[in-house]
């Protein structure tokens, strides 16, 4: 008896929504979340074997590959269970970049995975489209004149969002045309030095994300700073997301970027799951 | 006069792919001195240090003076085959299935006699012939007599060209044939008559120029492979195993730190992830179905080539943490070795020393050319060795690790002498 009332008084709370101003979280998902709600975007790429990781002279350390070992399945080794040892780097496949991966956000307060603030994993996102740039050039550069002029069609990026740069490279399946190696080096899109110090000091964005393995382009190893966008963004205690796909499927403005990385112990950065929430009503734009 | 070796006919699909037959293993303790001896290639008998009788076959105590202090020593071999007969009978059903088979007495001019197989090109006995110590599919030593001028390889033997891995008409498997050794041990057995070169790649988005000229070889197929990947070894091993009759392992990491030069485990582990797990994952996928295949009629599975370095002997401090990684392998292909040996799968040992490649760059001359140590690979393959020693720098490694394992590594650790 006693315990039906408590029961009747918690749904009674839920219902007003105020008791201890947690409203009813669980009703309101569901209604945003039921068919013609919220989309939900998958923004990862499956972790395999074969995704290609960064190249760097072999004489420096390498980022291991995703590689996964079979413990046992439904065999000898364990008869009723299966399961794998899974080894990589941090910066393997879908990842996030924490601000201490650079040197020069070494010094910013909460910069690794175990000590990131809770709020930024949830954040919304502003997509520049680039794919057309980029398809004509792999080594376009992502300029701020570039971004005043999507400010001036979507409005101005707000602080603590994303800003993601889509190229459509995530649709390059062959690892090979991925990667976009040759003698000189890799060429792939990104932005350049000035925009990189812009999105994160005159916009305040939560961090950059990209298409490709790295947040800079290609040939970022020859501008000034190299790698300006890992520079100016980890310099300002601002992330990363790289190998990112299904950015076509984004609002310019609209989605919310749900990115949490695992919580490692003084992490660089993590391979993650990244999706994010898009409102029906974009899907009529 | 022999048949030369042609291409086999095609296996009828219907039947059955038989079990491997061995030739006699069992041997004495002693006996095994001929076998380490013909591992490498040389022709040793036991020599009393007292009174210089020379020994056969293999014992404890001079057959003379009742000395112990028997020591093997390289033979020239030459002697005179005295009698010969042609076995049409036998209990043994490694040469059941292969009758007739010739055999004859050699009074070697040392002073012994010796039964041995004898070559087709060998006349009508009694004539001269120089005898070779050879290893037959037990891995086990057994005496050729050869014709006594020229040289005649065993393949030229229909019978003998069993004991060779010889790559003519064989398919073969190039595990990495990105490296610099990979690229010329692929173009060697392509020289050699292969059939078919399989040559693994691993990371395509790294283009290096030589491996790209590989794809308009018509007999090499780019396939691909990457060691450290259990997955990809799994998935070739499925697509090709059952047809790789010769496996050749390029796969090699090789970075140039000591202990203290290099911070942290992670390019020691890489060397190890190739060069000691590479191997493993290797053998568990295509080691049993080579073995299934060891008795596939004359395509059947014969030989696996492991490329080591002379490094896995003794360490060389300034390349530490690689030739621990080299050693490890050369201890994991002594266990692959006693697994394929039932099935008379060979597995041949390379021990290369420094290799005029990117890795050994600081390292003083003489270095090994790479179409030296290819050529070599090959040169195993047709004869009947599981050792390679090639180059000066690998004979003199080994003679002094021979000589005293010890002093060896006192050399190599204090400068006193380099590679």
């Amino acid at each position: 008896m006693k315990k039906a009332k408590k029961a009747k008084a918690r749904r009674a709370a839920d219902k007003a929504g105020s008791t201890n101003a947690a409203p009813n979280l669980r009703g309101r998902l569901s209604t945003l979340l039921a068919p013609g709600g919220v989309r939900i975007v998958d923004l990862t790429q499956t972790l395999s074997p074969g995704f290609p990781s960064i190249v760097l002279p072999p004489e420096l350390g390498q980022s291991r590959p995703f590689r996964t070992e079979e413990i046992s399945r439904y065999d000898e080794r364990g008869p009723a269970w299966y399961w794998n040892n899974v080894s990589f780097g941090e910066h393997t496949g879908t990842h996030f970049d924490a601000p201490i991966h650079w040197i020069s956000g070494r010094d910013r307060p909460n910069n690794s995975l175990h000590t990131l603030p809770l709020e930024h994993f949830i954040a919304p996102a502003c997509v520049i489209d680039c794919s057309s740039e980029a398809a004509a050039d792999a080594d376009f550069l992502l300029t701020t004149s570039h971004i005043v002029t999507w400010e001036k069609r979507h409005g101005r990026i707000p602080a603590g969002a994303w800003a993601l740069m889509r190229t459509d490279w995530s649709k390059r399946a062959d690892p090979v045309a991925y990667q976009n190696l040759d003698h000189t080096g890799q060429h792939t899109p990104g932005p350049d030095p000035d925009c990189a110090r812009f999105l994160a000091n005159e916009r305040d964005v939560l961090g950059f994300g990209t298409e490709t393995i790295g947040t800079d382009a290609g040939q970022a190893a020859h501008f000034a700073p190299p790698y300006p966008c890992h520079y100016y963004m980890h310099g300002a205690g601002k992330y990363g997301l790289q190998c990112l796909c299904n950015l076509d499927l984004l609002p310019a403005t609209g989605a919310l970027i749900v990115a949490a990385p695992l919580k490692i112990l003084e992490g660089s950065g993590s391979p993650l799951r990244v999706f994010a929430l898009v409102p029906a009503r974009s899907d009529r734009r | 006069m022999a048949e030369p070796l042609m291409r086999p006919k095609r296996k009828n699909p219907i039947s059955r792919t038989r079990l491997p037959t061995l030739p006699p293993a069992a041997r004495s303790y002693a006996a095994l001195g001929l076998t380490a001896a013909a591992a490498r290639g040389a022709f040793e008998l036991q020599v009393c240090r007292d009174c210089s009788a020379v020994q056969y076959p293999p014992r404890e105590v001079c057959r003379n003076c009742l000395s112990q202090r028997l020591v093997w020593r390289a033979q020239d071999g030459y002697g005179e085959l005295t009698t010969e007969t042609v076995l049409h009978t036998a209990q043994e059903l490694f040469f059941r299935e292969r009758l007739p088979w010739r055999v004859g007495m050699v009074r070697l001019d040392v002073g012994v006699n010796v039964i041995a197989y004898v070559h087709d090109r060998v006349g009508v006995s009694p004539c001269r012939v120089r005898i070779e110590a050879a290893l037959d599919r037990a891995g086990q030593a057994v005496l050729v007599a050869n014709p006594e001028h020229g040289r005649h390889a065993l393949s030229d033997d229909p019978k003998l060209r069993e004991m060779t891995c010889d790559p003519r008409t064989r398919k073969v498997l190039v595990s990495d044939g990105k490296s610099e050794v990979g690229q010329a041990v692929t173009r060697a057995l392509v020289a050699a008559g292969a059939d078919v070169i399989w040559v693994g790649e691993a990371e395509p988005w790294k283009k290096i120029p030589g491996f790209e000229a590989l794809r308009e070889v018509p007999q090499v197929k780019i396939v691909p492979l990457d060691v450290t990947d259990g997955r990809s070894v799994r998935e070739l091993a499925g697509e090709i195993g059952a047809k790789v009759d010769i496996l050749v392992n390029t796969a090699d990491c090789h970075r140039t730190f000591g202990i203290a030069a290099r911070r942290g485990i992670e390019t020691a582990q890489l060397e190890m992830d190739v060069n000691y797990f590479g191997l493993l994952r290797l053998a568990q996928e295509l080691a049993p179905v080579m073995k299934a295949r060891a008795a596939d009629g004359p395509t059947g599975a014969i030989a696996w080539v492991n490329v080591l370095s002379i490094f896995a002997l003794a360490n060389y401090p300034p390349h530490g943490t690689y030739s621990a990684s080299k050693a490890a392998a050369l201890s994991l292909s002594q266990a692959l070795r006693a697994e394929l040996k039932p099935a008379g799968v060979r597995v041949i040992n390379m021990f290369p020393g420094p290799i005029d490649d990117e890795w050994d760059q600081l390292v003083l001359p003489p270095k090994l050319a790479l179409a030296a140590l290819a050529a070599a690979l090959v040169e195993a393959l047709k004869g009947s060795v599981e050792d390679v020693y090639p180059g000066d720098v690998a004979q003199d490694w080994r003679a002094r690790y021979l000589d005293n394992p010890k002093v060896l590594e006192r050399e190599l650790s204090g400068g006193e002498r380099s590679v």
